[in-house]
């Protein structure tokens, strides 16, 4: 759901599509508290690959993934008188899997590599030096073209490559970009969810980009020197 | 006003501010510059364009699902759940 970027940010209550579920937060939650197993197997599926991605963000593996997500949604039952409409229904879930993923991967101390404060989104000696009598910091080696019709980006091997590099990501730029660009969930949601300054969230996203973006280089082009 | 030319953005300069370009948290000073620089320069354009098409490739990836049997196991749980 890419375009879910274009949506008010703020204030707005989560909706579910299909037409008959098409309910607000307090339906929702109020369907759920009343046992209404359709709404719940719906929610189930509708954030499920959203819900495994963000675990994924953190746990090692896909197993371990699903049993987050599992023990999220039972949190979710437990604590739903809780639930006071501060953030949307769909916030509190996903900050509930974000919660449960990052303290199962500190108990199973995966929590390793910090990101590195200034990590440049190119490779610097890709530019000229800051001494270029003509063009300093400009391109020495161009990014090279991609000789690839826009629709080869949506071929199983490009998706492959995609999903490696998001793998390789540091779990924190992996969090921000699964749930922004993946899943399409506006910034200001993503903060909260996080628990990030709006800054913060977009330098995490820029630099997963980046690295993105260099993985898909090295796949579609080797760069030429010019 | 006084048109003082714009301190020009080097390459290296705008590929740190692309994310910033498209959400539209550039200053005005610096969106100008970023513009600037842009229709001087190919290889910029070509690196925003190779930007912009990762991210419309991260939009379209499948769907996936949880597994059939943590599903069923949820379901479970969710009526377990609602009748105690």
């Amino acid at each position: 759901m890419p375009d879910a970027g274009s949506e008010p940010l703020l204030g707005r209550s989560t909706r579910v599509r299909s037409s008959d579920l098409d309910l607000h937060d307090d339906a929702l939650v109020s369907a759920l508290r009343a046992g209404d197993e359709q709404v719940f197997s719906d929610l189930v599926d509708r954030w499920g690959r959203m819900m495994l991605r963000l675990a994924l963000s953190r746990v090692g593996s896909r197993l371990a993934a699903e049993e987050v997500v599992q023990d999220a949604w039972l949190t979710v039952l437990r604590s739903l008188d809780r639930y006071e409409g501060r953030s949307t229904f769909r916030t509190w879930v996903l900050g509930i899997v974000v919660n449960l993923a990052r303290s199962r991967a500190r108990a199973a101390r995966r929590e390793v590599a910090l990101d590195s404060e200034q990590e440049p989104s190119v490779d610097p000696a890709r530019f000229l030096p800051a001494t270029h009598p003509r063009w300093p910091h400009h391109w020495a080696v161009e990014p090279a073209a991609w000789r690839t019709p826009e629709d080869e980006l949506l071929a199983a091997e490009t998706r492959q490559v995609l999903l490696e590099a998001i793998d390789a990501l540091p779990p924190a730029q992996r969090e921000v970009i699964v749930l922004r660009d993946i899943e399409g969930v506006p910034a200001a949601e993503v903060c909260n969810i996080l628990e990030l300054t709006d800054t913060h969230q977009r330098v995490l996203l820029h630099r997963a980009r980046s690295r993105v973006r260099s993985a898909l280089e090295r796949y579609f082009a080797a760069p030429e020197t010019t | 006003m006084i048109d003082r030319p714009l301190p020009e953005m080097p390459c290296r300069e705008l590929v740190e501010l692309i994310t910033d370009y498209l959400e539209d948290r550039l200053s005005t000073t610096d969106r100008a510059r970023f513009e600037a620089h842009l229709a001087e320069c190919e290889a910029c354009r070509r690196y925003l364009e190779q930007f912009r098409r990762t991210i419309r490739a991260l939009g379209r990836l499948p769907e996936e699902s949880l597994s059939v049997e943590a599903r069923t196991a949820l379901l479970g749980a969710f009526r377990g759940w609602s009748r105690g």
